[in-house]
């Protein structure tokens, strides 16, 4: 039976991503034989999925610089609801597989992209903005390293003006950066053998993460025949907008696209194009708040907390705090310095009861989490800057009385 | 129309049957035979049937409430090797025999 949580997942994700949503959707069966497939055969959407004819865009740094971003879209084929199969684990010592069948039946989305992408950089991207976009919506935590989000690769060459070659797919990629490299060496591969004079196998292929390199599959040579059927246990899933709504059916029974169309949420790119208009920062700074997990909560905070624009705020979250952060591995929600400590520091700094390097002082000793507030450093440490005219006056004096060949050597020029 | 032996074999690997001997193959012939009569409905324009309820037939959307489960044990009673909680397979699919070693009816094809 099919759960209401997985299509309200769908619908918004189709939304989301620009998709026409199909009012009636189709299950089917594809057959084949595997020890983590007990029934025999999946259940998915082959004839009319949920979800058709999206787009999704995603932004590439060139020639990685920060300040030049560029704007890209890959087109969405379509999304199909679908059933998971079990987890298999290959013991290749003992000659057998583990099969771990927890999570056999529980419903799955399919994205499909079509070929419009040209390289590992921007597949990594547009799957990191759709990682974003999932997070956004609920849909899916997406953490591909728990298989939340799982990315097979399709990849092909050819000649500028001539036909697409033949495909290989590109299973066992476990984190972004792993498929940016699986397909760079996967286009490499390809290029290599056909400029060699062989020819490419349409075939399924595995990525070796070790080895940085991708291998034949077992069980996945040839062309498989699904013998894809009408599902008979399960009927059309219909769907309902504001106009179609029906009078007589259960509430818990009907999902109304537009109700969904309504409540989502601002999707990344509006949240950034937000960050950009109330604070003056640059896009660039937008991407990484975002980037990192509640990054742009915690700059938010601390600007509703300073009197120092957000302008200047922003170095100091994305220079100052960040790099520390990733210099400890740490999550901004583990950090030891909270946004009320750094709008705290960056207050006195802005009153010009310090300066700038003495503020970077202090924040180095906040770092160690010892619950010492700003000011209790700047005393400590004596970083206060002088306000007093008459004492300045005497100190620079003394220093110009100290150093009196310094200074006739400034004066003559 | 017969059936080619190569759509036979095909068959066989895909669905596991085993059509033993002539008259398992007759009778596949016979069934195809039969099925084939739909093709003489006209159906140009005719939206496919899903089910003879039409509308009235709804899927059902389930809540997440979870009802049941923790039979673990149960479940690994079938299970003819374990390890820990695994079932246990062999390490891929092991191929049908090739036709030439089987003791089948295609063979004399």
């Amino acid at each position: 039976v099919l759960n209401r949580r997985c299509v309200e997942a769908a619908v918004m994700t189709g939304l989301a991503l620009n998709c026409s949503i199909n009012k009636k959707s189709l299950f089917d069966r594809k057959h084949y034989f595997y020890a983590d497939l007990p029934a025999g055969y999946q259940i998915t959407q082959q004839r009319v999925p949920i979800a058709v004819n999206g787009s999704l865009s995603y932004s590439l740094c060139i020639d990685n610089k920060m300040s030049q971003m560029v704007t890209k879209t890959v087109r969405i084929k379509q999304i199909q609801l679908e059933q998971d199969s079990g987890k298999s684990l290959h013991d290749d010592t003992r000659s057998q597989t583990l099969v771990d069948l927890n999570r056999a039946g529980v419903g799955l989305m399919e994205v499909v992209m079509e070929p419009d992408m040209c390289c590992g950089e921007e597949a990594a991207a547009a799957v990191r903005e759709l990682q974003l976009i999932l997070q956004t919506l609920g849909s899916s935590q997406a953490v591909m390293a728990e298989g939340q989000l799982r990315v097979d690769a399709n990849v092909s060459v050819h000649h500028p003006g001539e036909p697409y070659g033949v495909r290989t797919e590109v299973k066992n990629i476990n984190s972004i950066r792993f498929l940016a490299k699986a397909i760079d060496y996967e286009i490499q591969r390809q290029i290599e053998e056909l400029e060699n004079g062989g020819t490419i196998l349409n075939e399924t292929r595995a990525f070796d993460s070790k080895l940085g390199c991708t291998v034949p599959m077992r069980d996945k040579e040839g062309k498989q025949d699904y013998r894809f059927m009408p599902e008979p246990n399960l009927p059309p899933l219909i769907l309902y907008d504001a106009k179609s709504l029906p009078a007589n059916m259960n509430h818990q029974q009907v999902i109304n696209i537009d109700w969904i169309h309504e409540r989502l949420p601002d999707l990344p790119s509006v949240k950034r194009k937000k960050l950009v208009e109330q604070y003056g920062i640059l896009p660039e700074h937008s991407f990484t708040l975002l980037n990192e997990d509640g990054l742009a909560e915690f700059f938010e905070s601390v600007v509703k907390q300073t009197q120092m624009k957000p302008k200047k705020v922003i170095g100091w979250i994305l220079k100052d705090l960040l790099s520390y952060l990733k210099q400890h591995s740490l999550t901004v929600k583990e950090s030891p310095v909270s946004s009320f400590v750094l709008a705290d520091l960056l207050n006195l700094l802005e009153k010009k009861e310090i300066s700038s390097t003495a503020a970077k002082q202090v924040l180095a000793e906040l770092w160690k989490g010892e619950g010492k507030t700003p000011l209790e450093i700047v005393k400590e440490q004596k970083l206060e800057l002088l306000q007093d005219q008459k004492e300045l006056e005497q100190i620079c004096q003394a220093v110009i009385d100290g150093h009196e060949n310094e200074v006739i050597m400034m004066v003559l020029g | 129309q017969k059936v080619s032996v190569e759509v036979l074999e095909h068959l066989e690997h895909l669905a596991l049957v085993d059509f033993r001997d002539a008259e398992g193959v007759q009778r596949l012939q016979k069934a195809i035979q039969f099925a084939d009569q739909l093709h003489e409905v006209n159906t140009d324009g005719v939206e496919p049937m899903d089910s003879v309820l039409e509308d009235r037939w709804c899927l059902y959307l389930r809540e997440d409430d979870v009802t049941e489960g923790n039979c673990t044990k149960e479940l690994l009673e079938n299970a003819r090797e374990k390890v820990e909680e695994y079932f246990v397979a062999p390490p891929g699919n092991i191929p049908l025999p090739k036709l030439e070693e089987r003791e089948t009816f295609l063979q004399g094809s």
